[in-house]
C-alpha cells in the first residue's frame, strides 16, 4: 500500500544504468577491467582517432537479450544504434552511441515483494544498449582537467521503469529485485561502488486521483541507501514547495548526501537538444527465435519461478522461499545443502541452518554467501549427523562454530576428533541420571510434589554431566521412567 | 629512361617483370616529376620520398625473390583522407594539419601488402566536401589540362597527380561524386564501387552512409588492377560487406553483345553543356556498334537528388566532425578561457568555412523540430531514388550519362556554394542508391578539356563496368591522350 503524505501521493519511475559484464568494451577491443592506470584501456577507437569505426561486440547483445527474457520483454528483432550528439570532454567522439527508437529490449515487468508481503508488478518500459562515457578528473591537476578514457565504451544497458512505483519502499524494492536480477542473470557484477549499477530517480507528487505531477530527475544515484534518502529529501521537498504556493520545475537534479538535499543542475529549457539520428556506422541489429531460444535454453531458473518451486517442493514459508532466492548462489547453496543433508525432506532444518546460523554469521563478517567459508556438503553433512541422533541441535552449534573457522573438515571429522557423538547407550545415561538423582535428592522431591521446573533442572544436571552429549529426548524419558520407580 | 611516366600501366607491370626497370627507378622517375612540377598544381599536401623508396627498393627485392603481386613496385598517391601510420593525415583541413596518423587504413595496409609504392598525400577538398579542390587549407588544385581550371572535387589532387602523370594510381573516395567527377575533369577513369565494397576503416569520413573509396587510374585495367587490392570485407567496418571480390582483371573481356545501356532522359535534359552532350551521344553509339543496345529510362528523382543529399551529408558530417574538439589532436585554439572558449575557437579557426557552412546545415536538419521535415524526408527521398534505380534495372543493365554537365570551370568561378553543389546532379543519386558507377574520358571540348562518360551498374556490378569500360577503350584513344603538363620534363 502506497503511503500518503498529507493526502499527497508519490510517483517514481527509475532509469537503471547498469554495466555489463563482457571481456571487452561495446565497440571495440578494450578491456573493461576497472581500476587500472588512466588511458591504458582505451584503444584507437576509445579516443575517436580520425577513420576509426565501431564494431558491435555481440556478447553485449546476448546479455541483453538474458535480461528481456529474465523479465518476460519483447525482444527488438531489428534494434537500431543512434547518435546521442553532445560536446564534453569525457565524451570523445562528440556523440554517445545509444538506442533511442528502436531499443533492443521492449515492455517487460517485474514482480516486487514487500515488506508487509505484498507482490506488486512494476512495468519495465524498456532497456537499451549505449556506450559508457569516460570521467573527467579535476581533482588531481590544479587549473586543469584529467580525462580518463578507460571507462569511454564500457558496455551499459539503460532499464526504464514505468511510473509504476508509489513509494520510497517500492522503489527500493524494485532497484533491489533488479539488482538482484541482474547479478541472478550473470549480465552484471551490480558493484554499486565502481558504478556498474547507478539509478536515474524520476520523482513527482500529486493529490490521489490527479494527473501526474511535475517531475523531477535525481542522477547518478549509486548506493541504496542514497536512493532512499535521496527520494525522500525530494519528495519533501516537492510537498513542501507545492504547499507553500510554489510549483515544480522540470529539472535535472543532483543529490547531496552530506547536506541530504537534492539542488537543480539544468532545468528542461537548459537541457541539451541532442540531435538523435541512427549511426550509420552500425547496421540495425537483427535478431532471429533461433537466437533468442538458445539464449532462453541457457538461462537459470529465474527468482520468481525458483520462489514457486521453494514454496511447493520444499513447503517453505513464503518468506523462507523470497530470503533464500535473494541471490541465485544463495539458493543454489540453500538446494545443495537439502541434498547433501539427505533430500527434500530436510529442507526446513537446511533452511533453518541456512538462514539463522550461516546468514546471521556471513552478515557479521560482512560477507556474502560466495564467502562463505561452510561448504553446502559440510552444512548438509552436518544436518544429516542431527536427524541420525548421531549430535544433538545443541552439540551441532559447536560443530558449526569450528566449521566456520574455514577447517574444510566435514561434521564426521570434528564430531570424531572432538568426541561430540551423542550419547545414546541407555545404560551409559542410566547411570549418569542415577549419580544425579543420588546427588539432589531435593530437587527429586520438588518433582514429586509436582514441580516441572525442578524436572527440568534435573535433566540439565544430566546434560551438564554428559557435556551435552547425552541425547535429550532419551534423557527426558530415562528420567521419568526412574523417577516413577 | 626519361619518358617512364609516359607508359601506359600495363606497360610498367611488363617493365618492372621483365627487369626492364626497377621500382627503385620507377619511383625516382616521378619523385622528381612531383619535385620539378607539382608547384604548377598542387596536387600533393606531402610528398614521403625516403619511405617511398625504401618501399620501392623493399618491391624490388620481393620481386627478385619471386613474391611479386602485379602491382608490386607500382607507385600510388593517397588521398589525404586515409590514414597512412607515421604520415602527415590531414584531410585538407587545418584541424588536422598536426596529425600524424599512428595507424594504417585499410585500404592502405591492404595496398601496402600488395607491394604498391606510396609517393604521398594528395590534395583535397577540406573534410571531402567541395567539388572543385578549392577548399583546401593547403590551397586549391589547378587543372593538369589548363591551369587556370580546377581539377574537379573533393579528389581533385588525386585526379591532377595521375593526369600530370605524378603517379599511375591514385586512391580517392566518393560521397557524391568524389572520384568520379574529378576523373571526369581530368581525363581519366574513376571507379566508385558498391557501397560495403571498400573498407571504410581509417578513411576519414565526411558522411558515413555515402562515403566509398576507390580507384583512380588513366584506364580501366588500371582501376581493376587497383580495386583488386582494394575491395574485400573488412572486419573493421560493421558496413563493409561480406560478399566474395570479383576477378576484376580476368572479367575485363566480355563481349557487350546484348548489354542494355539504359538511357535516361532527365540526364540530357537542361544544364547539360551541348558540347558534352553531343560527346555522350557519340560514345554511346560508340558502345552500339560494340554491340549494346540503348534504352530510354526515366529516373523520374533525379532533381530530388541534391536536395536529399546536401541534408543527409551534412547531417552525417554535423555529428562525424564532432570529435574535431581541440582536446585530444589537431587543432586546438591559442590559451583558452574556458571549456566553451575552447570547443568554439578551435572549431571556428580549425575548420575552413563550406565546412563550417555544413556543420550548420547539417546541425540544423537534426534538431527537434526540424528532424522530420528534413533528415527524415530526406531519408524517405532517398529510399525512392533507389526504388527509381531498382526499377530502371528491370529494363536495362547499366545507366549511361554524363558525368558532370560541365566540363572543368575556371578557379574561383562558383563563388555561390549552391551553384556548385549543382554540378553534383548526375553523380549524387548514385551515392544514395549505394550503387557502383565508373567515369572515363569520352572526348573533349572546344578548350581541350576532358569530358567524361558515367556508367551506373546494379549492386556488386564492378567487374561489368570494368569489362565495358575496357571494351570502349579498346576502340578509343580519349583515356590514352596526355595533359601538356605530362609531356614536360623535370628540370
Amino acid at each position: 500500500m502506497a503511503k500518503l503524505i498529507h493526502g499527497w501521493e508519490v510517483v517514481i519511475g527509475l532509469e537503471i544504468h547498469c554495466q555489463l559484464n563482457t571481456q571487452s568494451k561495446i565497440f571495440s577491443g578494450s578491456s573493461t577491467s576497472f581500476g587500472a592506470e588512466p588511458n591504458t584501456h582505451a584503444s584507437l577507437i576509445d579516443l575517436a582517432l580520425p577513420g576509426v569505426l565501431p564494431v558491435l561486440n555481440r556478447e553485449v547483445v546476448n546479455k541483453a537479450i538474458r535480461l528481456g527474457l529474465g523479465i518476460d520483454a519483447e525482444i527488438g528483432r531489428a534494434s537500431v544504434f543512434a547518435r546521442k550528439n553532445y560536446f564534453y570532454p569525457d565524451l570523445p567522439k562528440g556523440y554517445q552511441i545509444s538506442q533511442m527508437d528502436h531499443p533492443i529490449v521492449g515492455k517487460g515487468h517485474v514482480d516486487i515483494t514487500l515488506a508487509d508481503g505484498t507482490v506488486k508488478r512494476i512495468g519495465v518500459t524498456r532497456a537499451h544498449l549505449e556506450e559508457d562515457a569516460g570521467k573527467s578528473l579535476h581533482e588531481d591537476f590544479a587549473g586543469m582537467t584529467g580525462i580518463d578514457l578507460n571507462r569511454a565504451g564500457t558496455p551499459l544497458l539503460e532499464i526504464v521503469s514505468e511510473p509504476d512505483m508509489r513509494s520510497t519502499e517500492e522503489a527500493l524494492a524494485y532497484v533491489r529485485a533488479m539488482h538482484g536480477l541482474v547479478r541472478w542473470l550473470g549480465i552484471s557484477d551490480g558493484n554499486m561502488a565502481e558504478g556498474s549499477f547507478r539509478c536515474d530517480c524520476n520523482v513527482s507528487v500529486r493529490q490521489v486521483g490527479d494527473e501526474y505531477g511535475t517531475r523531477c530527475e535525481l542522477k547518478n544515484i549509486n548506493s541504496f541507501r542514497f536512493i532512499e534518502r535521496a527520494i525522500d529529501a525530494e519528495v519533501e521537498r516537492q510537498i513542501d514547495l507545492i504547499e507553500s504556493g510554489g510549483r515544480v520545475i522540470q529539472a535535472t537534479r543532483l543529490y547531496d548526501s552530506v547536506k541530504n538535499e537534492t539542488r537543480s543542475m539544468r532545468s528542461k529549457e537548459e537541457a541539451n537538444d541532442y540531435r538523435y539520428f541512427p549511426d550509420p556506422d552500425l547496421l540495425p541489429v537483427v535478431i532471429t527465435d533461433a537466437q533468442i531460444e538458445q539464449i532462453r535454453s541457457e538461462l537459470p531458473e529465474l527468482p520468481e519461478a525458483r520462489k514457486a518451486r521453494f514454496s511447493s517442493q520444499y513447503a517453505l514459508s513464503a518468506y523462507d522461499a523470497h530470503v533464500l532466492t535473494g541471490s541465485r548462489e544463495l539458493a543454489d547453496f540453500f538446494e545443495a545443502t537439502v541434498n547433501a543433508a539427505g533430500g527434500d525432506s530436510q529442507a526446513k532444518p537446511a533452511a533453518n541452518w541456512v538462514m539463522g546460523d550461516l546468514l546471521g554469521a556471513l552478515n557479521k563478517a560482512e560477507a556474502d554467501i560466495i564467502d562463505s567459508p561452510v561448504t553446502p556438503q559440510q552444512l548438509g553433512g552436518m544436518i544429516a549427523r542431527i536427524v541420525d541422533n548421531t549430535i544433538s541441535g545443541k552439540i551441532a552449534k559447536q560443530v558449526f562454530a569450528e566449521m566456520m573457522t574455514g577447517s574444510g573438515q566435514s561434521a564426521d571429522q570434528i564430531i570424531s576428533e572432538k568426541g561430540l557423538k551423542q550419547e545414546t547407550d541407555t545404560g551409559a545415561i542410566e547411570t549418569i541420571i542415577r549419580e544425579v538423582l543420588a546427588a539432589n535428592p531435593a530437587m527429586v522431591e520438588d518433582v514429586k510434589g509436582g514441580k516441572e521446573k525442578a524436572f527440568n533442572g534435573l535433566v540439565g544436571q544430566v546434560m551438564k554431566a554428559s557435556r551435552g552429549k547425552a541425547n535429550p529426548a532419551q534423557v527426558n524419558e530415562l528420567m521419568k521412567k526412574l523417577l516413577a520407580d | 629512361m626519361s619518358d617512364l611516366h609516359l607508359l601506359s600501366l600495363g606497360e610498367q607491370i611488363h617493365g618492372l617483370a621483365r627487369g626492364q626497370f626497377s621500382s627503385v627507378e620507377l619511383t625516382q622517375h616521378y619523385l622528381a616529376r612531383i619535385t620539378a612540377l607539382d608547384s604548377h598544381l598542387n596536387s600533393f599536401i606531402t610528398v614521403t620520398p625516403d619511405s617511398a623508396l625504401q618501399q620501392a627498393a623493399a618491391a624490388d627485392q620481393c620481386r627478385a625473390d619471386g613474391q611479386a603481386h602485379a602491382l608490386t613496385g607500382i607507385p600510388i598517391a593517397q588521398k589525404d583522407i586515409f590514414c597512412t601510420q607515421g604520415v602527415k593525415t590531414s584531410c585538407g583541413s587545418k584541424m588536422l594539419n598536426n596529425f600524424i596518423a599512428p595507424y594504417n587504413a585499410t585500404v592502405v595496409e591492404k595496398i601496402n601488402s600488395a607491394g604498391l609504392v606510396m609517393l604521398g598525400k594528395t590534395n583535397m577538398d577540406e573534410f571531402a566536401m567541395g567539388s572543385s579542390n578549392e577548399n583546401s587549407f593547403y590551397g586549391a588544385v589547378k587543372n593538369p589540362w589548363a591551369l587556370d581550371r580546377v581539377p574537379g572535387g573533393s579528389s581533385g589532387g588525386a585526379a591532377a597527380a595521375v593526369a600530370a602523370d605524378f603517379a599511375p594510381l591514385a586512391t580517392g573516395t566518393d560521397t557524391g561524386g568524389s572520384i568520379r567527377q574529378p576523373a571526369s575533369f581530368c581525363g581519366l577513369t574513376g571507379l566508385k564501387p558498391t557501397y560495403g565494397r571498400v573498407s571504410r576503416f581509417g578513411m576519414i569520413a565526411y558522411a558515413s552512409s555515402l562515403d566509398q573509396g576507390g580507384p583512380m587510374a588513366r584506364d580501366a585495367f588500371g582501376c581493376a588492377q587497383l580495386l583488386q587490392v582494394m575491395a574485400g570485407h573488412d572486419s573493421k567496418d560493421s558496413t563493409s560487406v561480406d560478399q566474395p571480390v570479383d576477378d576484376y582483371i580476368g572479367g575485363l573481356n566480355q563481349s557487350l553483345t546484348g548489354l542494355r545501356i539504359g538511357v535516361p532522359k532527365q540526364y540530357f535534359a537542361d544544364g547539360l553543356d551541348t558540347e558534352v552532350k553531343a560527346k555522350i551521344e557519340a560514345a554511346l553509339q560508340q558502345l552500339e556498334t560494340l554491340g549494346a543496345t540503348l534504352v530510354e529510362i526515366n529516373l523520374s528523382t533525379t532533381d530530388a537528388a541534391i536536395p536529399a543529399y546536401y541534408l543527409i551529408a551534412p547531417a552525417e558530417a554535423s555529428s562525424n566532425l564532432s570529435r574535431y574538439d581541440g582536446v585530444r589532436y589537431g587543432y586546438r585554439c591559442a590559451d583558452p578561457k574556458d571549456l566553451t572558449d575552447l570547443y568554439m575557437r578551435s572549431r571556428s579557426e580549425g575548420f575552413g568555412t563550406e565546412v563550417q557552412r555544413r556543420i550548420l546545415i547539417g546541425t540544423y536538419a537534426l534538431s527537434a523540430g526540424y528532424y522530420d521535415a528534413y533528415y527524415l524526408k530526406a531519408q524517405k527521398v532517398r529510399r525512392l531514388i533507389q526504388q527509381d534505380f531498382l526499377k530502371a534495372f528491370e529494363q536495362c543493365d547499366v545507366i549511361a550519362g554524363p558525368t558532370a554537365p560541365t566540363t572543368a570551370y575556371t578557379l574561383g568561378a562558383k563563388q555561390d556554394p549552391v551553384s556548385m553543389y549543382l554540378g553534383d546532379i548526375y553523380t549524387i543519386a548514385v551515392n544514395l542508391a549505394g550503387l557502383p558507377a565508373i567515369s572515363a574520358p569520352c572526348g573533349f571540348d572546344a578548350d581541350r578539356l576532358p569530358i567524361g562518360l558515367q556508367l551506373i551498374g546494379n549492386y556488386w556490378r564492378e567487374a561489368q563496368l570494368l569489362n565495358i569500360t575496357h571494351q570502349y577503350q579498346q576502340q578509343t584513344d580519349w583515356h590514352s591522350q596526355r595533359a601538356p603538363l605530362a609531356y614536360k620534363q623535370e628540370a
